[in-house]
């Protein structure tokens, strides 16, 4: 590995600062399951890495909170996998999150990778973002200039880029509780069962009143929310062939490309047998 | 850039310099001479280099040495205690789960955790609890047995 100097600093003005100070030569450590993989094989070459670990304002924990007059979980940007997974409020509420977080790399990764270390890398493939976009999850960001709240579904702008400016962090993901009753559920297909990124991924959530999202990961730049108001989707009645028109028109947007984890045509395919499959657990569980 | 750490590595306290690009893997085999932890994939597919820190299975050639300050490690050679292997070590002996050996130190560490957090976990779930360590072997029906009994024998 390149040699590297490396900082670990106390609190968030040290951060911040150390940021503002090294701009795009500075890399963030927080779990470093992704990190270092990069670091070793020179796709990065930071000239100082800055370790989070010890900046008190970034919390190890996840605590209920309000956040713009609505309950929420908020969970700290140090929270690792493993925390965010056995967490009963998670597990009770956000049952997608809780399976998507629960296929990341394997035992050992979620021991040390965060969730907020996962929506900053910006993968295209992230296991969890589909889960967050569909639970309307906001990331709280600190920087020089202050703090904003940015929704998930605008923070991540293409693979590996994000909203986060010079000087800025995720502090905490927000994911608001529910108001009322709802289904959602994860689905994935990986060529293997363990250690794999994703060929695609998605989220379904679907509410009482018919609201119907879908998020995909895997099948763009960026994964992407997408909604239904018909209520044709959370009807379990409707034909098997007006559902499959409407999906179709929901996955539309998707621009897969081929790789060597799948073409671009089994993708297509796949992203509507997924749709159906974890549409109709997202009902069940409704 | 040298810094220093401090860590506890089985039991023992240990102070050195360390270079901020050095892992925690690095550290172990050749600072500390602890040669179980191996190296293979460097990239946290095959888990050969578990090791438990803070009592959490980790990959540690994805952990800077840097990180592990303060911290308490503990590594196959930490297992066996006055002379006596630990249940696991002595399951995987006794169903011949060991072929060429060189994923067993991590895949025993990994096996640990898994016992530690699930006493007594299902097929299935050992499966789960080892997805992360790969055997070259293909000797995993024989580690499987191996955490069963061991898990059976703690009972």
């Amino acid at each position: 590995m390149r040699s590297f100097a490396y900082a670990s600093p106390g609190t968030m003005e040290e951060l911040l600062s150390l940021l503002n100070e090294h701009g795009p030569a500075a890399k963030l450590l927080a779990g470093g399951t992704d990190l270092m993989v990069r670091l070793r094989s020179g796709h990065i070459l930071p000239r100082i890495v800055i370790d989070l670990k010890r900046v008190k304002a970034l919390r190890p924990d996840i605590v209920e909170t309000g956040s713009r007059g609505r309950p929420c979980l908020r969970v700290g940007a140090r929270t690792v996998m493993t925390d965010l997974i056995q967490d009963e409020r998670v597990r009770r509420h956000f049952p997608a999150l809780v399976e998507a977080a629960g296929v990341v790399g394997s035992v050992q990764i979620r021991n040390r990778a965060t969730l907020a270390g996962n929506i900053c890398n910006a993968s295209p493939a992230a296991d969890t973002a589909p889960a967050l976009l569909v639970y309307d999850a906001v990331a709280n960001i600190t920087g020089l200039n202050g703090a904003r709240c940015v929704p998930l579904r605008a923070f991540v702008t293409g693979p590996g880029r994000t909203v986060l400016e010079r000087a800025e962090v995720i502090e905490s993901i927000d994911l608001p509780l529910p108001t009322g009753p709802r289904g959602a559920a994860f689905g994935r297909i990986t060529r293997r069962r363990g250690v794999d990124l994703a060929t695609i991924n998605l989220c379904c959530l679907v509410k009482p009143d018919g609201e119907t999202r879908f998020a995909y990961g895997a099948v763009g730049p960026r994964p992407f929310l997408v909604q239904d108001d018909s209520g044709v989707l959370a009807n379990p009645n409707t034909p098997p062939a007006a559902r499959d028109s409407r999906l179709k028109e929901l996955i539309a947007q998707a621009t897969p490309i081929s790789d060597l984890r799948g073409t671009r045509e089994y993708r297509v395919a796949m992203l509507l047998v997924m749709s159906r499959r974890t549409l109709a657990t997202a009902i069940e569980r409704l | 850039m040298k810094i220093p750490v401090s860590l506890r590595v089985n039991g023992q306290a240990h102070s050195l310099e360390v270079h901020a690009h050095h892992t925690l893997l690095e550290l172990l085999r050749d600072r500390l001479n602890l040669t179980g932890a191996k190296e293979c994939c460097a990239e946290g597919e095959c888990g050969a280099c578990t090791v438990l820190l803070n009592g959490r299975a980790v990959n540690s050639c994805l952990i800077l040495a840097v990180e592990a300050d303060g911290e308490e490690v503990v590594t196959i050679e930490g297992l066996a205690a006055n002379g006596r292997l630990d249940p696991l070590q002595s399951a995987f002996l006794e169903k011949g789960a060991v072929q060429c050996g060189f994923c067993i130190p991590g895949m025993i560490m990994a096996a640990k955790y898994l016992l530690a957090t699930n006493p007594h976990p299902t097929v299935p779930e050992i499966q789960a609890g080892l997805a992360g360590n790969l055997c070259r072997c293909g000797g995993y029906s024989r580690i499987v047995d191996a955490v069963a009994a061991a898990a059976k024998a703690e009972r």
